[in-house]
């Protein structure tokens, strides 16, 4: 089936079974690979987009669900927050092996939009659907805190 | 310091030289080398080219190209390998490029790890340093020599400041790049002695808290390319269906469901499973899942469950009866145990534990007549060469290995399987790529688990409570007899890796380890600091209770056992200081444990509290300290030691593979628990380097300590309750508390 889906402010018209999830369009379809695979089951947080700006596993959403969404991606998430949460991420050194961390960025840029000035307990809810091997999780939480501060102070 | 080879150096051209130290060469070239001086901060490596003929260009721009002998899997090394060269070649930073090294071992193999090119062992830094830094003196050199040519100046009159060398009497100064496009190299060339490396007081860059990871910026907008990345023209999809149980064979293939699904190509039968690839991801998975097949019933491995096997290891350990094969002897602790007043002797247990790396199992393959090119995450890309030879019936130096960042490694990434897969598949679709990505199931199920293993400690002290004699008693599995047949061979059926930290730095006069070998064909590999990561486990916990059982604090046993080495004692003592060692907390208990291994020394104290009805550990905050010898990098070793800390807390609180009559019964991360965020231990990290040592380890250093703290807090929080199985399960913990 054709799907017009809307990825990054762009249409793209996609020919795949409905059934497929909206990561392997991203991936292979449209050569989006910022977005990864890490289990396929919604357990790692590898693969989280924002469907109509709203953290979502793209792993285990349908196409044909995702088809009448409005999806934001690693690649382009824009504005103040991600702006902060980028800059607090290189200069933290955050990631390591830098896998999971798009999915990471995902979910901290979607925490500080609806939380000014998260808590730890905040960013403990927030982001403990993203797992990371290499256990950057403090410094994570540091550089959430940093982006917190930094939008504060701006604002 | 460290022993340095003496470089020898020869010209090779009038643009280019050799460096060599013990049979290991680095090629510099001045003047742009276009392929390899390309603008990217991690441009792959020369298309086309096999042997790039230069380690180190030095482009007319003053742009410095160093190739990373090493892969990055997390652990920064493509970061710290070449700021050694810029380090001492005076060079500045920002306009260094790094570019991953091809597969090329007798180029790039590591001199301190057998001359192998395999990233792993915490053995980068150790084994590659002298080489990189000599090198970048004599390239420093050679660069005064034609500066001092073209000013027309002796060289004595020649200083240099990053990317520059000057003569001050007469203010004028030449660019690397000028010297780089126009100096001729002297023939023969100044030799650099160890007389010309910095005095660490002089580092610019070794020990600065200001040099970022190169690889960082890539990895925050989804542009840095891991092998799961990888994609070709004409690429195709594959996927493997493996044997539920490990060495069975597929024995009838009913595929014709499989086939009808649209986007299959091609249907492959291999010796271990069924090979599935089509155009999508998607494809292939729906096939795998359709594909109706009967297995072989003959491996041996169906007779594998691991906690029955673990009580028969446990029970061999325990008879003293059976000899193993002595790891190491140190006069005759038997007998010094024998006349002791007090004997302690304890069993130390772990189950099986996954990789688990957040990128799965995954290579890219293409194959065209008896040549293979190949893009994959592995930490091992001349054995891949091999491994693909095979596989297509060639030879290794007709595979072309390009090596992508790793997702995570943690020795899981220096196996062959997931580069076997592509190859094969790429094989039957001869000149078209084709790339496989295992499942998360796959990536568990089949992973080389850490060995299951279990440990009997006997120590024996004299009246006066000093340690007379110490034996240890290693049962598991080998890896080396499955990945390094010869090896294991000429040790005489020892496995060094599998006993590896058993051997300590603590003074004791009669020391005996032995390891006694099981074989029950379950393939176990290297996982995260490997036998480091239970040998000091047993030995930590242990130390404590020889203090408990003489009622003296478990820091100041470490001390006294610890008299003779001050680096030791250093860490020791700072730990205990960040952690307020002597104060006590409400409801909390603190735990301390130390390691010297891969050359760096870490002591650890683990804050911890238990919730007894349900038996449930939480740890609240590690403080670690770590003398590496060198701090290259200061701030990245903060982050390694955090992630062996809460590795270390993850794999003693929850990892644990099970099998059953061969199956495993763990699949994704719903039933292998790796620790989250919200569980994760605050974390305070001294790095306190020793001036004038040998450059340690740090990639695995931080990760042993932090079980054994745990379960040290949980006895002295409990009165001495000893936890002595990983993971501490709230169920084992429960049993414990019970007993």
């Amino acid at each position: 089936m054709s799907y017009a889906i809307s990825v990054n402010g762009q249409i793209h018209h996609v020919e795949d079974d409905g059934q497929t999830p909206l990561l392997w369009v991203l991936r292979d379809t449209l050569k989006l690979t910022g977005t990864k695979y890490g289990c396929g089951v919604a357990q790692c947080g590898a693969c989280t987009v924002h469907v109509d700006g709203t953290p979502t596993r793209s792993c285990t959403l349908p196409l044909e669900v995702a088809a009448s969404a409005r999806i934001t991606t690693i690649e382009s998430i824009e504005g103040v927050e991600a702006q902060a949460i980028r800059d607090a991420w290189v200069a933290r050194d955050v990631p390591q092996c830098g896998f999971c961390q798009s999915g990471q960025i995902m979910s901290a840029v979607a925490l500080l939009r609806t939380l000014k000035t998260p808590t730890d307990r905040d960013i403990d809810v927030a982001m403990s659907g993203n797992i990371c091997r290499c256990a950057t999780y403090n410094r994570i939480r540091a550089a959430i805190h940093d982006a917190a501060a930094q939008l504060g102070t701006a604002r | 310091m460290t022993p340095i080879l003496q470089p020898q150096s020869r010209v090779l051209s009038r643009r280019s030289f050799l460096v060599t130290t013990g049979g290991l060469g680095i090629a510099v070239a001045f003047g742009s080398v276009p392929d390899l001086a390309s603008g990217a901060a991690m441009a792959p490596a020369a298309e086309g080219d096999f042997r790039p003929n230069a380690w180190i260009t030095i482009g007319a721009d003053g742009t410095v190209s160093i190739i990373s002998p090493a892969v990055e899997m997390g652990q920064g090394i493509t970061t710290t390998l070449p700021l050694l060269v810029a380090e001492e070649l005076d060079a500045d930073w920002s306009r260094v490029r790094v570019v991953q090294a091809p597969s090329d071992a007798e180029t790039y193999g590591n001199p301190g790890f057998y001359g192998i090119q395999l990233t792993g062992g915490s053995e980068s830094t150790r084994g590659y340093n002298a080489l990189l830094r000599m090198t970048g003196a004599q390239t420093r050199l050679i660069l005064l020599a034609g500066a001092a040519g073209m000013l027309n100046v002796p060289v004595s009159e020649l200083e240099t400041e990053p990317h520059r060398v000057l003569h001050p009497s007469s203010g004028r100064s030449l660019d690397y790049g000028e010297i780089a496009a126009r100096a001729l190299l002297p023939d023969p060339l100044p030799q650099a002695t160890e007389a010309d490396l910095k005095q660490s007081h002089r580092w610019r860059y070794i020990g600065s808290r200001t040099i970022q990871r190169i690889d960082v910026p890539s990895k925050v907008n989804g542009t840095a390319v891991f092998g799961i990345d990888v994609q070709l023209p004409d690429m195709l999809h594959g996927a493997v269906l493996r044997a539920p149980v490990q060495d069975e064979r597929p024995e009838t293939i009913d595929d014709a469901e499989a086939r009808d699904v649209p986007g299959i190509t091609h249907i492959v039968p291999l010796s271990y499973g069924v090979g599935i690839v089509g155009e999508t991801v998607e494809a292939t998975r729906r096939a795998k899942d359709l594909l109706n097949v009967t297995w072989s019933t003959t491996s041996r491995v169906r007779n594998y469950s691991s906690q029955r096997l673990l009580d028969e290891y446990r029970a061999v350990g325990r008879d003293f009866g059976q000899q193993g094969v002595p790891a190491h002897t140190n006069g005759d602790a038997e007998a010094a145990i024998a006349a002791a007043t007090t004997v302690i002797e304890a069993d130390y247990m772990s189950d099986h534990v996954a990789h688990a790396t957040m990128e799965p199992m995954n290579a890219t393959a293409l194959v065209t007549g008896d040549r293979v090119e190949i893009w994959a995450p592995t930490q091992g890309p001349t054995g891949t060469q091999g491994f693909a030879a095979e596989v297509v019936g060639t030879t290794p130096d007709k595979v072309k290995v390009n090596t992508t960042l790793l997702g995570g490694g943690f020795g899981r990434k220096a196996e062959a399987d997931f580069i076997i897969d592509a190859v094969s598949l790429a094989k039957a679709v001869e000149g078209r790529p084709v790339k496989v990505i295992w499942s998360r199931e796959d990536d568990v199920r089949h992973d080389k688990f850490r060995p299951l293993e279990a440990q009997h400690v006997k120590v024996g002290l004299d009246a006066e409570g000093n340690i007379v004699g110490w034996r240890h008693r290693i049962v598991a599995d080998s890896i080396f007899a499955r990945t390094l047949p010869p090896v294991f061979e000429e040790a005489g059926g020892h496995d060094d890796v599998v006993t590896e930290g058993a051997k300590f730095n603590y003074t004791v006069p009669a020391h005996q380890i032995e390891y006694l070998r099981q074989d029950n064909g379950l393939a176990i590999g290297f996982w995260f600091a490997v036998g480091v990561g239970y040998t000091r486990f047993a030995i930590e916990c242990v130390v404590d209770e020889i203090a408990a059982a003489r009622g003296i604090d478990p820091v100041a046993l470490r001390l006294e056992l610890l008299k003779d080495q001050p680096r030791a004692r250093k860490v020791i003592e700072t730990v205990a200081r960040m952690a307020e060692w002597d104060r006590a907390r409400d409801g909390r208990g603190l735990g301390v444990a130390y390691s010297d291994a891969f050359g760096s020394h870490c002591a650890q104290v683990a804050e911890v509290s238990l919730n007894r009805d349900t038996g449930a550990i939480r740890v609240h905050k590690v403080w670690c300290a770590i003398d590496p010898g060198v701090a290259i990098q200061p701030l990245h070793i903060e982050a390694m030691m955090m992630t062996g800390i809460t590795n270390g807390t993850g794999h003693a609180l929850f990892e644990q593979i099970n099998v059953i009559d061969g199956e495993v019964q763990e699949s994704n991360f719903d039933t292998y628990r790796l620790i989250r965020m919200s569980e994760a231990p605050e974390i305070e990290v001294a790095v306190v380097p020793t001036p004038g040592s040998p450059f340690g380890g740090i990639g695995q250093a931080g990760l042993p300590p932090t079980g054994p703290a745990i379960a040290n807090a949980v006895a002295r929080l409990t009165g001495g309750v000893r936890l002595r199985h990983y993971p501490f399960t709230p169920e084992r913990v429960k049993a414990a508390l019970d007993t």
